[in-house]
């Protein structure tokens, strides 16, 4: 940091995140096997898994509270593990679990951070106001947080990750274990912090829907990264409707789908199943052309379960929660 | 990270205020802190003073453990604001100090300021109703106060060395249940150090309250004018061999124990997983 001036500089060129080849191992068990990404400054990073993908620990390693037991990553133009200090000054972080504390009140806990972050006095108030207007939470800030719901946690410390003006902030499971309503309230305010703030973001998650909130998505399992690209292209690579339909003679079924509409098709169980771009329009014409009887249709959207299976062949492990 | 003490002094100041205004939060812990040394002082004290079992004759047998009683004071407060540490880490605010580019001292050394300056609060309270067993009010009661809050930096400093690597709070309250009576028990709090068997005799010695409870006993026993012979009998100082120790050179070693305690903590606490 000796020369703050050019560091700067040189870091509005840089990748925000850069990961190479990394590893965590736990004893003999490989939580990460060997990631590598970069982030673009400003871009809306997903990684996106099943629970114990690797997701968490890989934040971790970004965020310096664990050290890589291989490869290298650095953030903000800071290597993760010589300049820890650094990068920390330069990142906000919203975790899965709560880090709020109840007993103060919501200007108090984001008082104790600007400290944690010696941020100059001046301008303190305004961008206090700033960040709890952002999320909506500027009407609560003499409330202790104990009285506040688990969305307005979230949000008060979504606020407070922004509170230093980080170049990265991360957010881990930001919509973990809260209902559908206050999750897209919550993305409202991402959102809408991506307009008024330059900061790049990159979040974890398990829900395919939540990855349409960011400009590039990776997907993990097993502690490798098996896809990345952005979710438009993810989604025409392998997001498409499955139509499982039940008929009178599936095998007919099946080859009059190749012949009549040039669809691959598969028989199995009694169930014919065949995948198109636009199930619920295809699915009349389907009725109509196949010259059998037709018992039941069932159009599935896509989920992470397709795009997690076409990419790794199976299902994806753990798809709870 | 070098050259910026003054921040992380502010940080540690926040660390502390925190601790302050949690504590006055919780008025069931303002009050219910004060209750154990009161029963011990005034039903205990009490009980145990009848003539057939009195210490002594010329000293009340409540002055006599009103030293011993301060301490306690000021012990279960101070562990308790250092199983905040625990706590912080189990609900998770602890995290948010990790990840901020600060050092780890600094919020070990703000905890134990704000755990000592509550456990001196309350010790003040106490110190307040010295009138009640026959210690006027005297200028000798101010070393007492300065004497006390050493004695909640030394039981902050231990309670935090317990805290620094535990993640959940079962494990600290059996710890601390497990150290706190005997830490009472063998500090003289209650007895006289004279005449002990040396079995007993060598595990006060090695017991740091103890050296906190006698310099103040000594101090309000000389506050109150007692004669020297009596000083000597009921407060004869810590003997290391045949050396008797003085009053400062007790204070010293608490002090000290308090630093060497607070030190192991924050290395404790500075590890990286």
């Amino acid at each position: 940091m000796s020369d703050g001036f050019s560091a700067a500089s040189t870091a509005a060129s840089v990748a925000a995140i850069s990961a190479r080849d990394l590893v965590k191992s736990y004893g003999s068990v490989e939580a990460v096997k060997g990631v590598s990404f970069d982030v673009d400054s400003g871009e809306t990073f997903g990684l996106l898994g099943p629970n114990g993908a690797g997701k968490t620990t890989t934040i971790s390693m970004l965020c310096t509270m664990t050290i890589p037991t291989g490869g290298s990553a650095s953030v903000a133009g800071f290597d993760v593990v010589a300049q820890p200090a650094e990068v920390r000054r330069q990142i906000g972080l919203v975790f899965q679990a709560s880090t709020v504390d109840d007993y103060l009140t919501a200007m108090q806990n984001l008082r104790f951070h600007a400290v944690l972050y010696s941020l100059p006095k001046k301008g303190l108030s305004d961008r206090l106001r700033q960040v709890l207007d952002l999320v909506g939470l500027w009407d609560r800030r003499a409330s202790r947080v104990r009285t506040f719901s688990g969305g307005m946690k979230r949000r008060l410390e979504i606020a407070r990750g922004l509170l230093h003006s980080p170049r990265v902030l991360f957010l881990d499971e930001p919509t973990v274990g809260l209902d559908p309503q206050t999750r897209n309230r919550i993305w409202e305010y991402v959102d809408e912090l991506k307009q008024r703030e330059a900061v790049t973001i990159f979040l974890t998650t398990h829900y395919m829907d939540e990855a349409e909130h960011c400009d590039r998505i990776a997907i993990i399992d097993g502690g490798r990264l098996v896809v990345m690209d952005t979710p438009a292209a993810l989604k025409a690579a392998v997001g498409r409707d499955r139509i499982e339909l039940h008929t009178d003679d599936d095998d007919a079924a099946v080859s009059r789908l190749a012949e009549r509409f040039g669809l691959a098709a598969t028989s199995a169980g009694g169930t014919v199943t065949t995948q198109v771009a636009n199930g619920e329009r295809v699915v009349p014409q389907l009725c109509a052309g196949l010259g059998l009887a037709v018992y039941s249709v069932n159009v599935i959207r896509p989920s992470l379960d397709d795009v997690f299976m076409a990419h790794t062949g199976r299902a994806i492990r753990d798809s709870g929660m | 990270m070098a050259g910026r003490p003054l921040a992380e002094l502010q940080v540690a100041g926040m660390v502390c205020l925190r601790e302050l205004i949690r504590f006055s939060r919780n008025r069931i812990r303002v009050a219910t802190s004060l209750a154990q040394p009161l029963l011990f002082l005034f039903v205990l004290g009490t009980g145990l003073s009848q003539p057939s079992t009195a210490a002594s004759s010329t000293v009340d047998f409540r002055t006599f453990i009103f030293p011993g009683v301060l301490a306690m004071t000021v012990l279960f407060p101070a562990f308790f604001s250092a199983m905040t540490l625990v706590w912080d880490r189990q609900e998770g605010f602890l995290r948010e100090m990790l990840v901020a580019p600060v050092r780890r001292s600094s919020v070990i050394v703000g905890k134990c300021l704000g755990g000592s300056a509550v456990a001196l609060a309350q010790g003040t309270v106490m110190l307040a109703l010295a009138p009640l067993v026959h210690v006027p009010y005297s200028p000798g009661l101010l070393l007492v106060l300065a004497e006390l809050a050493l004695t909640a930096f030394l039981a902050c400093a231990l309670g935090l060395f317990v805290a620094s690597r535990l993640d959940d709070i079962e494990s600290f309250q059996a710890l601390i249940q497990l150290l706190i009576l005997p830490i009472f028990f063998l500090s003289g709090a209650l007895f006289p150090l004279t005449k002990l068997p040396a079995w007993l005799g060598s595990l006060t010695r090695i017991n740091p309250l103890t050296y906190a409870v006698d310099a103040m006993r000594r101090t309000i026993l000389d506050a109150i004018g007692a004669s020297p012979a009596t000083i000597r009998s009921l407060s004869p100082g810590v003997t290391w061999g045949s050396v008797r120790l003085s009053a400062p050179v007790e204070l010293a070693i608490v002090a000290l124990l308090g630093v060497a305690l607070l030190m192991a903590a924050i290395r404790q606490f500075s590890r990286v997983d």
